[in-house]
């Protein structure tokens, strides 16, 4: 057991640190989702490309540094801490990108992750459809195979980041009346902006058009954008979902900072002995979660294969998440009421995280059959 | 970084699992509640023999050096088989009398504690020594004084009836002055953690055993969501509180381990009170088994320390 950095991470640490010293904005940036927001975002994603910070953990290649996952949480930590903007890219790199380095073609590769690091190209995902939430096997957007590609038609929904995002990937039904829903689906990349496409935002809770409803009318894929094989989506996207969520799509460093944060407002307002034990929890879970991160990153580096476990961390951070902005809420008093304050919105976005990336009961089904060992049962 | 237990560590951990799995340990809890030490005493020197006790002990009075991370290890697997006796408060005097500035009282005292010979058991003033009827050993904690208690007052019985505690009698040998309290509870509160933790990982253990078995409306209540769900948030308070648990035992900072003892404690209680939802009726009684580890949950949360004390501890620190 060995709790400390290598010296070399820790002189990746400070030269993550002093660039995000001189190039984190002063002020924060409007809004991810909103238009004006989106396009200072996007440039954010730029200027971090720019100096090879956007995508660390990439082959130096397509952008990034090669970061081990360890160096990936040194550079996370010192990300929020430094108060640095919302990942407008986050979708494509923590979900398309790991996708392709698995199952993607080199030629794939080459066109797509360049882009996605500049920012240049936002990816939006598309699996959700009105009738395919939870069962998200049961869905019936169909690709139809066409000459040299495919034609998709259907409805997709709750699409983040598709108001203002260029692509989206998804899955898409290609063989229709197989024994098992889970088969003929096929993993596909989509232009937004292509004909046929139709993109309804939705106002989330505050309004702001976070997602959006996708109408498909027979766009034409070219079967360059198909990722693996035909037929197999779900077996691609369920093999980089499970592993991708255990340990990227949310840093400890983003709940790290966020608990200092929150020390510190309890501090300033004068350590409300009410609230203590609160504050106190969203130290102790940000620890907690920090630790858990690293023995899972320590078993992924030993060789092992992290699989239901982390349906474990998924109900973790999005309860934890909550709990933390409910405290700062609570500490600010009739200001926590108001839209505009500095944990208004991570609020509002806190409240989605239950229910997103397979909702808190799928994950805690998965938990009880999957390491537990308990019956299926009727959901 | 490696935050992984290695080899040795786990192994550890499994050959103490399978001596206690062999050891019946419910009966021994059980003659223990009743003050008949016998079969305790019998496991303690198996238990000592293992090497636990000698992991909080210094290399020159005789232990193997301290290694907080292989006794948490250890404690797990002693919580997770309700062994009874005084075992965090062997440690905490261990770690107590390894840090006295005259090693005399080390000399004399601690060969005894790592080999399994003697138990100890350690209180401040007004609050409880648990065991004080079975140990050779009492340390009394007073005003900048420790004192080698001469006797205890009588049994005051706890929720849990494995833990026998009683007052300490004042006066006695004086051993040192300005004990190091401060070293002591965070090893006590590393001990209880682990314990704790141990505790709800065995909870949960038969509890799944339970509802896999017990049918109701024709198919095994573990099939049904509001049981399963259950189980699951159980399952996910104890997995995060074990790398508290290990990384306290790793770094020793205080707000660490404040945070592991808190947090174990909890997940261990939650836990327990999860078993006994689903178990219904027969985990409501005391012949059941289950009944070792209900009612420890509910003592070891405030044993060293309160919930909101180790709070405290954490947004101080």
């Amino acid at each position: 057991m060995d709790l400390t950095n290598s010296p070399a991470d820790e002189a990746f640490r400070a030269e993550a640190r002093a660039w995000l010293d001189a190039h984190v904005p002063a002020e924060p940036l409007p809004s991810l989702e909103t238009e004006e927001g989106f396009a200072a975002h996007r440039a954010w994603e730029a200027e971090l490309a720019a100096d090879r910070w956007s995508v660390v953990s990439w082959p130096e290649e397509f952008g990034g540094r090669g970061a081990d996952v360890f160096r990936w949480l040194v550079f996370e930590e010192e990300y929020y801490a430094a108060g640095a903007p919302g990942r407008v890219g986050q979708n494509g790199i923590s979900l398309l990108a790991p996708t392709l380095f698995e199952h993607g073609t080199e030629e794939q590769r080459a066109r797509v992750l360049p882009s996605m690091a500049t920012g240049e190209t936002v990816w939006a995902q598309a699996w959700s459809e009105p009738e395919a939430g939870s069962d998200l096997a049961s869905l019936t957007s169909r690709a139809v195979r066409t000459d040299g590609g495919w034609l998709l038609s259907g409805q997709k929904t709750w699409s983040s980041r598709a108001a203002f995002a260029d692509r989206a990937f998804g899955l898409f039904r290609s063989e229709p009346g197989t024994p098992r829903p889970h088969q003929g689906l096929t993993y596909l990349m989509f232009d937004l902006h292509a004909p046929g496409v139709t993109v309804r935002p939705i106002g989330r809770l505050d309004g702001k058009p976070a997602f959006a409803e996708l109408f498909l009318d027979e766009v034409l894929v070219p079967d360059e954008d198909v990722i693996g094989e035909p037929g197999q989506g779900w077996r691609i996207a369920m093999s980089t979902t499970a592993e991708e969520r255990g340990l990227t799509l949310r840093s400890p460093g983003r709940f790290l900072a966020a608990a200092d944060r929150l020390a510190a407002l309890w501090r300033e307002g004068g350590e409300d002995p009410f609230t203590r034990d609160r504050v106190a929890d969203a130290l102790i879970g940000a620890r907690a979660y920090q630790l858990f991160t690293y023995a899972a990153a320590s078993r992924s580096a030993a060789g092992e294969r992290l699989g239901p476990e982390s349906s474990l961390n998924k109900v973790f951070w999005s309860e934890y998440d909550i709990a933390l902005h409910e405290t700062a809420l609570d500490l600010l008093g009739e200001e926590g009421e108001s839209a505009d304050t500095g944990w208004s919105e991570s609020y509002v976005f806190s409240l989605a995280g239950p229910v997103y990336a397979g909702t808190n009961e799928i994950q805690r089904d998965i938990i009880a059959e999957r390491l537990l060992g308990l019956p299926r049962g009727r959901r | 970084m490696r935050f992984l237990l290695d080899t040795e560590q786990r192994a550890f951990a499994g050959s103490l699992d399978a001596m206690l799995t062999a050891a019946d340990t419910p009966s021994v809890v059980r003659d223990w509640s009743r003050g008949d030490h016998a079969k305790g005493r019998a496991l303690w020197s198996r238990v000592a023999g293992a090497g636990v006790f000698a992991l909080a002990v210094p290399e020159e009075y005789e232990g193997v050096g301290r290694l907080p991370l292989d006794l948490a290890v250890a404690f797990v697997e002693l919580g997770r088989h309700a062994v009874p006796g005084p075992l965090v408060e062997t440690v905490t005097a261990a770690a107590l009398l390894s840090e006295l500035g005259d090693p005399a009282p080390a000399k004399r005292l601690l060969p005894a504690l790592a080999s399994g010979e003697s138990m100890a058991t350690v209180a401040r003033r007004g609050s409880y020594a648990l065991d004080g009827d079975a140990v050779a050993v009492r340390l009394s904690l007073t005003d900048g004084e420790v004192r080698l208690s001469p006797g205890h007052g009588p049994v005051r019985a706890s929720l849990d009836p494995a833990r026998r505690r009683t007052h300490l009698h004042p006066g006695g040998e004086l051993l040192a002055t300005a004990p190091p309290f401060a070293t002591a509870l965070l090893w006590a509160r590393l001990a209880t953690a682990a314990q704790a933790l141990g505790v709800g990982l065995a909870l949960l253990d038969r509890t799944v055993a339970y509802v896999r078995q017990r049918t109701q409306f024709g198919v095994p209540i573990g099939s049904f969501q509001a049981v399963k769900h259950r189980l699951a948030d159980a399952k996910v308070a104890l997995e995060f509180a074990r790398p508290l648990v290990l990384g306290a035992a790793a770094t020793l900072d205080p707000a660490d381990v404040a945070a592991a003892k808190v947090t174990a404690c909890e997940a261990a209680y939650t836990t327990a009170r999860t078993a006994l939802q689903l178990h219904g009726a027969i985990g409501y009684t005391a012949e059941y088994d289950l009944s070792l580890w209900l009612t420890k949950a509910r003592a070891l949360r405030t044993a060293w320390g309160t919930p909101g004390e180790c709070r405290a501890v954490v947004v101080s620190g």
